[in-house]
């Protein structure tokens, strides 16, 4: 009897445990429900949530695409998930705070912003050693680590400021002053230029690397939405380089901007409170975090439409996606 | 799917390099704190604290030489509080005579007219303490700033509110300061505006101790026409505390106590407020109000400018200030700015309960042909002042 009683559930186990290493998934973190959920990109299903620690904001894969960074802000860690089992396997000592972050191309330097602290925070993914911590201005925000690894970029959303941070020395060696309240920065495949939002300001501002002087500022404007409520968050920019999609805020739209032209080619809608988007692995699809609506949008790339939304935990704010 | 128009514009203009070749160059700015004595009331409540306001420059000054470390700019706050007027006065000439141009008044508005006319008009002066209606449609201080919201704005964002919901009975207790008087006026005028219907207007004068007597004395009291809701006006909460749960009809409390509109408050915690709040209560070891707000978004409103000019002269951050480009982010889920008629910033308002926010005025489809942040408080027909052109 006993034996009977346990077989379907070691199946299912099995099923389960193999099935992570299958292709396609998202996965999104809930801001307001400290877990992950994870999107089948071939069903569209949710298949799992997982407990992660409070307040999970910024997520980030490994080079290899096997472990999940994850700031949990308000347990202070920036805790590492093995994908294959789903479980936490160390908490990286972050500083106070984290909530976004970048990977350096060589796989173990990780810049943290601790947004309380107007530090960035240099952790080893490998050792778990704090390497760094470089002060930069009020409220740090977004980060990005150029694709040649030379610079680390953090913007800080009270000092409006894009701080250049040099990755061999860890110090700051430069600052851009944006619009207000800049978000999130991108750097393009080629590491020449480099795209800032300014949420409240409305604005997203496109850097010229070598010189980090600002070469264009893009406005937005919808029809029927107070210009208020237009808050460049996130920034995509697509593979084969022809689109920058911004993400807008409470105006509940991401923009599709021509990345030769800068011109706004739609405005697509999507969820409410649109902040954080990835493409899919094979580049066919943006899915889109909506904190209020609490769901995913799914943008079809090639042709500009919004094809589905899927309900996800209370106030997604980051997605990454596996092959 | 929602069609849009597609549009995008270059600024061009705003491109110019800057930070990398930053000359340096120290802001130095006054805070002139007046500690007001509210007067006798009967019950013990809790009082504002004495650095209600100056905790807020403190922190603006923190946060704006964060920034300033990367262009060279630093910031220095002189602090000067007293209970005594005139001492205010001399010590702000002071220190103009020592070369400092840029003040932020925590005052009452008669000491703030004392203060103006002391100060000469090179001397940049942003009100972060006076409520006054008066001083932004009639008495009109020369070239005065304002952040804190005018009673004005408070109450329109409440009656905004109210006819939101549908609750377009009032009864207005009002209580026996000046300043009651003006919130009640300001009631009066918000009821005009947007529909609301005053059923009955009262003047609280009972000389009782209400801890012990309030379910005695408020439920008839508030006894009388029918009514939606019950508007207080008792800025220093003599009555205005027990009213909620004692009213003569189960309807609920909004105004000074109850559910009131404020400037700022603990329960704003979205746009990243929460951060703000965090490093608040690290520094000043308790929440932070709305005569902190107002004086955090005056040095922050100074120093803003002084970043995108890379000057501490008042001309050039008075005008700049009260320029289209002058953004400020402010925790309040978009950008503010000034008026240029009556100098005051434009903001949203919040409507909270001790322990929650309730909602944030504007509401929704009240709308002005400029920004809907102009629903709120007296537009530039209504003003008798110019700050700018």
């Amino acid at each position: 009897m006993k034996f009977r009683a346990l077989a379907p559930s070691l199946i299912a186990a099995a099923l389960t445990v193999s099935s992570y290493a299958q292709a396609g998934l998202a996965y999104i973190s809930n801001e307001k429900d400290d877990t992950l959920s994870v999107l089948d990109l071939n069903t569209w299903q949710v298949i799992d949530t997982i407990d992660v620690g409070e307040r999970p904001r910024g997520i980030i894969l490994s080079k290899d695409g096997s472990k999940l960074y994850i700031c949990a802000s308000d347990s202070d860690t920036v805790q590492v998930m093995d994908l294959a089992t789903r479980k936490i396997i160390a908490n990286l000592p972050s500083g106070a705070d984290p909530e976004q972050f970048s990977l350096h191309p060589d796989d173990r330097k990780l810049y943290i912003s601790n947004e309380d602290d107007a530090l960035v925070t240099v952790v080893d993914t490998q050792t778990h050693e704090v390497l760094a911590q470089i002060e930069v201005g009020v409220e740090p925000e977004g980060m990005a680590v150029s694709p040649d690894g030379k610079w680390a970029v953090n913007t800080s959303e009270t000092t409006n400021m894009l701080h250049w941070i040099d990755t061999e020395t860890h110090e700051l060696v430069d600052n851009t002053l944006v619009d207000q309240r800049p978000r999130h920065v991108e750097f393009r495949e080629d590491g020449q230029l480099l795209w800032a939002s300014s949420e409240i300001g409305g604005t997203v501002s496109v850097v010229d690397v070598p010189s980090r002087q600002i070469i264009k500022k893009l406005n937005f404007e919808i029809k029927g939405i107070h210009p208020d409520k237009i808050q460049p968050v996130g920034v995509k920019l697509s593979a084969d380089g022809k689109y920058a999609f911004v993400a807008l805020g409470p105006a509940n739209h991401v923009a599709v901007v021509d990345t030769k032209s800068y011109e706004v080619v739609d405005y697509l809608l999507v969820g409410r409170r649109v902040w954080h988007m990835e493409f899919t692995p094979d580049n066919q699809y943006l899915l889109t975090t909506n904190g209020i609506s609490g769901d995913v949008s799914v943008i079809n790339v090639a042709d500009l439409k919004v094809e589905r939304s899927i309900k996800v935990g209370r106030y997604p704010w980051g997605v990454v996606t596996t092959p | 799917m929602l069609k849009t128009t597609r549009h995008l514009a270059f600024a061009g203009l705003m491109l110019a390099p800057i930070a990398a070749t930053a000359t340096p160059l120290t802001m130095e700015i006054g805070y002139i704190g007046e500690i007001v004595d509210a007067g006798p009331v009967l019950s013990n409540i809790i009082p504002e604290p004495e650095d209600a306001g100056l905790q807020g420059a403190r922190l603006a000054i923190t946060d704006s030489n964060t920034t300033g470390r990367f262009l060279k700019h630093h910031y220095q706050l002189h602090e000067v509080q007293s209970s005594d007027s005139q001492a205010l006065r001399e010590e702000a000439l002071a220190l103009y005579q020592q070369g400092v141009r840029a003040f932020v008044l925590n005052t009452s508005a008669t000491t703030l007219a004392g203060l103006r006319e002391a100060l000469p008009l090179d001397a940049l002066l942003i009100n972060a303490g006076s409520r006054s209606d008066k001083l932004r449609t009639e008495q009109c201080l020369p070239e005065l700033l304002h952040t804190i919201p005018s009673r004005a704005m408070l109450a329109d964002a409440l009656a905004q509110w109210l006819m939101m919901r549908r609750w377009n009975r009032w009864m207005l207790v009002r209580s026996n300061t000046e300043e009651d008087s003006a919130f009640a006026a300001a009631i009066n005028r918000a009821a005009h505006r947007f529909g609301g219907r005053i059923v009955e207007e009262k003047a609280w004068s009972f000389d009782t101790d209400l801890r012990r007597t309030a379910q005695k004395e408020l439920p008839p009291f508030t006894t009388g026409e029918e009514y939606d809701v019950v508007i207080v006006a008792d800025e220093r909460g003599d009555v205005g505390e027990f009213l909620p749960y004692n009213t003569g009809l189960p309807r609920p409390v909004v105004g000074t106590q109850g559910m009131m509109p404020v400037g700022w408050h603990k329960m704003i915690e979205a746009w990243g407020a929460a951060q703000l709040h965090s490093r608040f209560e690290q520094q000043a070891e308790r929440w932070m109000n709305e005569k902190d707000y107002a004086s955090w978004a005056a040095v922050r409103t100074i120093a803003e400018a002084v970043t995108r000019t890379n000057a501490t002269d008042k001309p050039t951050l008075q005008n700049y200030i009260l320029s289209d480009q002058f953004e400020l982010a402010a925790f309040k889920g978009r950008k503010l700015n000034f008026r240029n008629w009556s100098g005051q910033l434009r903001q949203p308002i919040a409507l909270v309960h001790p322990r929650a926010l309730v909602s944030s005025s504007p509401q929704e489809g009240f709308l002005h042909p400029k920004t809907d942040l102009d629903t709120l408080g007296f537009d530039a027909p209504e003003s008798r002042c110019q700050v700018a052109e």
